[in-house]
């Protein structure tokens, strides 16, 4: 079997404030492997943001990573210096962030950037790598490609600017793709056809692709497996379908119930109930005990990971079993 | 006689001029002067809407952004004057009400907010936040205050001992419950929601969402619920609107909207609409984006997007009109049928 393109091990990512540590990721594994797409699912504060931030090395202090590695290529990346992260840094390893105003600069045009980000790491003329810009613009789908080229980032769409920030990422054919909620801030049909373009390009390059959300729905329509995060642990893992249809966790079931199309027309939603946990004052043991409905004296200790069926890894003592 | 629909929207358009900084003002007075004046930039937010929401009745009003659903629903709630046309409230036109009928008539209709963290006043407590307006509109004694505003609280799912805390101390899901409860306590009968969980954690949406249903069954209100999200407007609305770019394209019952739109941007919109049914699907895209509404195109404002666009599209707007009982659209095809 080939290595995984990706294989994060026994990450932790903490923030130390002066409340205290905050564990945003708290002995996170996972791996994905080449033309895989990834669907890394919490709520706000679950980690999952953190998790993307750690692999392309932008944890700025108070954060650190405090232990894991994180393998590309039999090296572990949470061991590199600066200036080799930077090497592979938006050229082997490349992240979409959710807010496209934030990533783009707002004072420089759009082929400035572009042409800037391919010959920091490419050796070829400012022609050629104005014609590389050019066809990575086209390759998202954006119309005449050359007059987007000199405009700036105020003159474009919400949906076009993310799909500039999209072709920017592309431009050096990453091995490895991290895509926090690029979609969340555009309508539904701009990111129907974000969705296509990412899906297709993912599978033409063989590119290991990490899609963070909070929306089930699209991991759905997306994913090739899932990961759950919940309060900086992954709680359960596993193929989209098996995830989806027989959850194994009790919080992955609750997220999963109340989605509407779940619940009949009209009828009350199943609800978890309580609220997301605080991370500075997170229950002992298991993080979720305190809004389970199968808790016990036993969650009080930490659940290890365990293996109940071939690829499936869920961390709870009461698991749901598939029946 | 049936009863006049509790709200009701005839003709209701709302335009925005385009705002100008000093500098520019500056610029369009010399170029005023030199005779190169420009007409001013208009934009229809909502572009001749009629609407009509019986008692009792969840209506959810769905668009994408910039479509105008939230300024109908401000229009509605008293919030923004129409630009033409009338809003009317149990049959009355609420702009020729003597003031104190009118300040009746607003009263009873309130709004929810998208914003939790915005749309609460950062500086007070909870309980003038929410009982500061029946106070005002004398719908409560200062002695009974307390007994008010715990009940208010209760009511919304939660703690009355928190009445003394500020906003910043709770979070998203209990704000958006501080924000219902401020709306309920002035006993209103129409509730304008405009995307009221959009901005919350998934697992706090069922909560909010079950929390509106309870509310409508024990005080028998009327919802105009604005969202861009299919799948909640599916399940909470008994009618449901279709919006594009300030016009109604589709108007059917909940059930069969999801089932056979008819409108071809209707049937975009849902295609697209991720499901978490459906598993490692392609997606496919509408073409085009949605256009600028400070040039909107002719005719129809969909036909640059619509894969059945005739060259009658480009020149005529289609008008909404009944198509079966219960249901609108406003597209030629369906002249042909």
């Amino acid at each position: 079997m080939t290595a995984p393109a990706l294989d994060v091990r026994n990450l932790r990512t903490h923030f130390f404030i002066r409340a205290g540590v905050v564990k945003a990721v708290d002995d996170v594994s996972f791996t994905v492997a080449r033309g895989e797409v990834l669907g890394l699912v919490g709520e706000s504060g679950s980690g999952k943001s953190v998790t993307g931030f750690s692999i392309i090395g932008l944890v700025d202090p108070p954060g650190r990573i405090v232990d894991g590695a994180i393998l590309y290529q039999s090296r572990d990346l949470t061991k590199l210096a600066e200036s080799e992260m930077r090497t592979l840094r938006g050229n082997r390893i490349a992240m979409i962030f959710q807010d496209p105003m934030m990533t783009l600069n707002p004072v420089l045009r759009i082929d400035t950037q572009m042409i800037e980000t391919v010959q920091a790491h490419a050796r070829i003329s400012h022609a050629e790598a104005r014609s590389r810009a050019r066809d990575a613009l086209g390759m998202v789908g954006i119309p005449s490609p050359d007059e987007r080229l000199a405009a700036y980032p105020h003159q474009l769409s919400g949906g076009m600017r993310q799909r500039v920030a999209i072709a920017i990422a592309l431009l050096h054919r990453p091995d490895v793709l991290i895509a926090d909620e690029p979609t969340t801030a555009l309508d539904v049909t701009i990111q129907a056809q974000i969705l296509a373009e990412v899906q297709t390009l993912a599978a033409a390059h063989g590119t290991a692709l990490i899609w963070i959300t909070h929306d089930l729905s699209v991991v759905a329509g997306i994913a090739d497996r899932i990961a759950v995060m919940y309060a900086g642990r992954i709680v359960e893992t596993g193929p989209v379908d098996m995830v989806l249809d027989t959850p194994l966790h009790p919080y992955t079931q609750g997220l999963i119930g109340s989605v509407p199309s779940r619940n009949r027309r009209g009828e009350k939603l199943r609800q978890i109930p309580g609220m997301t946990p605080n991370l500075l004052d997170l229950p002992a043991g298991c993080a979720f005990r305190t809004r389970c409905p199968r808790a016990d004296v036993n969650c009080i200790r930490e659940p290890p990971p365990s293996e109940p069926a071939q690829g499936r890894v869920v961390r709870c003592f009461h698991p749901l079993l598939a029946a | 006689m049936t009863a006049a629909p509790l709200i009701e929207l005839r003709g209701v358009s709302k335009q925005f001029g385009a705002t100008y900084d000093a500098a520019a003002q500056i610029g369009r007075a010399v170029s005023r002067r030199l005779g190169l004046a420009r007409k001013n930039e208009i934009v229809r937010a909502v572009d001749q809407v009629d609407l009509a929401v019986a008692r009792g009745e969840v209506v959810g009003l769905v668009g994408e952004s910039g479509c105008g659903k939230s300024t109908i629903g401000r229009m509605i709630a008293g919030i923004m004057p129409p630009s033409a046309g009338t809003v009317r409230f149990k049959g009355d036109d609420i702009a020729t009400l003597p003031p104190d009928r009118a300040r009746e008539a607003k009263l009873k209709v309130q709004m929810i907010f998208q914003d939790p963290y915005a749309s609460l006043n950062p500086r007070l407590r909870v309980e003038d936040i929410v009982g500061e307006a029946p106070l005002v509109h004398r719908l409560v004694k200062p002695a009974d205050f307390d007994a008010y505003v715990d009940a208010q609280l209760r009511r919304a799912g939660l703690d009355p001992a928190w009445c003394r805390r500020y906003p910043h101390q709770f979070s998203g899901g209990q704000r958006q419950r501080i924000g219902i409860a401020r709306a309920l306590a002035v006993n209103p009968a129409f509730i304008v929601a405009d995307e009221p969980i959009s901005a919350l954690d998934v697992s706090i949406q069922a909560q909010i969402l079950n929390l509106f249903m309870d509310l409508r069954r024990d005080l028998d209100l009327t919802y105009l619920f604005i969202s861009h999200d299919l799948g909640v407007v599916e399940h909470l609305s008994d009618r449901v609107l279709i919006m594009y770019l300030g016009r109604i394209v589709e108007s059917a019952p909940a059930e069969e909207v999801f089932a056979r739109p008819n409108h071809p941007y209707t049937q975009a919109l849902l295609a697209e609409v991720p499901r978490i049914e459906a598993r490692r699907r392609r997606f496919t895209a509408v073409r085009g984006e949605i256009p600028s509404p400070l040039a909107p195109p002719t005719g129809c404002h969909f036909h640059p997007r619509c894969p059945h666009a005739m060259p009658r599209c480009r020149e005529q707007v289609p008008a909404l009109r009944e198509i079966a009982p219960g249901r609108s659209s406003a597209c030629h095809l369906n002249d042909h049928a």
